[in-house]
């Protein structure tokens, strides 16, 4: 689709920023990567392209802005049909991976954040309801390659950015991802080895310091 | 067609949102009333991660999530299509029920009943209101000229919001502050489909009291 404007308005760290990145890489999609500075300031341009959520990342193709992750990512499959399909063609297979895409954002993020953000009980309880959710999601994958079976898909893209941040939950929870799901880290493993992800994803090591920044700033050492 | 089922609870504007959508479609569907203090084993089992309802079973095959359910049933029969065709108008539509759904749907529930002394809940669910109000300027139905996923996502606003306020005389939704969306809500209960789809009013009111005087104001 030569001649089309894309932008995305992101924020490195964002494992929903990361999600975009992975299917416009997917779709060998040109754009630009505009890089908003979440920990000090909200850019003008973001408040004028979000302004119901002011939140990152935005999808801005010829100047429409496109908001929330998951949305993007269907309106990235939608628009660029030609090439490596996101979504299943079923719609039972559709529904049931918009099913856990909705999961992933309603638990798996508050769980997570919880386990940086808290001490003692509360952050026990978070930790727990983590590991929880990424056992349903092991089951949920079973012995497929891919969540989206033998190809890497929406739901693959709606997870495996959260890879950029266990090292960080996995530190403050004292926990091991891999010795509770090993199927599921199997699967980063398989999905790491795709340049679109591995380029996508942020540097777990940079993450943790990242955290380390904010725990410090907002009073929550 | 295949066999269609749905585990709803007549009164939830959830279960409610399929119904309207199967109807629009004219698919013929089994309504199974759950009892949400005791849920049936097929639901749970239909429903094994959330246990909630409405989940639709379509050749024995469940979905859950109303957001979800709806776009399979868009998705799945295409007569009377309730997203528009036009890839940014459809990421338009989710945005808007999304935002219905996840911070909507919450503050409407704390202003109007969980926390109804609370002036600060009512002030912030009034604003979120007016992000509505404008995105429905110059508009029949949040979907254009006919009735789509985001009006039907909207239900409670269109019907229960009103009927709560008529039984506790919270003034939230008012013609002098939210003219488009109680007209809008006009037009939307002039639709036979969605009055087919909802609980009569007076069998909600009834319960909207007996619900209220049973749990008081945090």
């Amino acid at each position: 689709m030569g001649g089309s404007e894309v932008i995305l308005l992101d924020f490195w760290a964002s494992m929903f920023g990361m999600r975009v990145r992975i299917a416009l890489a997917e779709k060998g999609i040109e754009y630009e990567f505009k890089e908003e500075d979440l920990v000090n300031n909200r850019s003008p341009f973001l408040s004028k392209m979000n302004p119901v959520h002011k939140k990152i990342p935005v999808l801005i193709h010829n100047g429409k802005p496109v908001c929330e992750s998951l949305i993007a990512v269907q309106y990235i499959d939608e628009v660029w049909k030609g090439k490596a399909p996101l979504l299943p063609s079923d719609p039972y297979q559709r529904a049931q991976a918009r099913f856990w895409g909705d999961f992933i954002d309603k638990k798996v993020y508050d769980h997570g954040a919880k386990i940086w953000k808290t001490k003692g009980a509360e952050q026990e309880e978070s930790k727990k309801g983590l590991i929880e959710c990424l056992k349903l999601l092991e089951g949920e994958l079973g012995d497929k390659p891919y969540f989206g079976g033998e190809s890497f898909g929406y739901l693959d893209i709606a997870l495996v950015p959260f890879y950029s941040w266990l090292y960080t939950y996995e530190t403050f929870g004292k926990f091991s991802v891999e010795a509770e799901c090993p199927t599921l880290i199997g699967w980063v493993k398989r999905c790491m080895d795709k340049e679109s992800v591995s380029k996508s994803l942020a540097d777990p090591l940079k993450v943790h310091d990242l955290v380390l920044l904010l725990k410090k700033k907002h009073g929550l050492e | 067609m295949g066999e269609v089922k749905v585990f709803g609870v007549r009164r939830s504007p959830y279960s409610c949102r399929v119904e309207i959508a199967l109807k629009l479609k004219g698919i013929k569907y089994d309504f199974i009333e759950e009892d949400l203090s005791n849920k049936s084993p097929l639901l749970l089992k239909y429903n094994p991660v959330h246990k909630k309802i409405p989940v639709l079973v379509h050749n024995e095959n469940p979905i859950a999530e109303s957001l979800v359910i709806l776009e399979y049933i868009e998705e799945t029969w295409k007569g009377t299509p309730i997203l528009p065709e036009d890839p940014y108008q459809r990421a338009m539509a989710r945005f808007w029920s999304k935002f219905i759904d996840e911070k909507c749907m919450p503050a409407l529930l704390k202003a109007a009943v969980k926390e109804r002394e609370n002036k600060k809940a009512i002030e912030e669910a009034a604003e979120l209101l007016k992000i509505l109000e404008n995105e429905l300027e110059g508009k029949k139905f949040f979907g254009g000229d006919n009735i789509g996923l985001v009006d039907i996502v909207a239900d409670f606003i269109g019907y229960w919001l009103g009927l709560i306020q008529h039984v506790t005389g919270l003034e939230l939704l008012t013609k002098e502050k939210f003219p488009n969306l109680c007209e809008w809500s006009h037009e939307f209960l002039s639709s036979s489909i969605v009055k087919e789809s909802f609980p009569p009013s007076d069998h909600l009111l009834e319960y909207i009291r007996s619900w209220l005087s049973a749990n008081p104001s945090k």
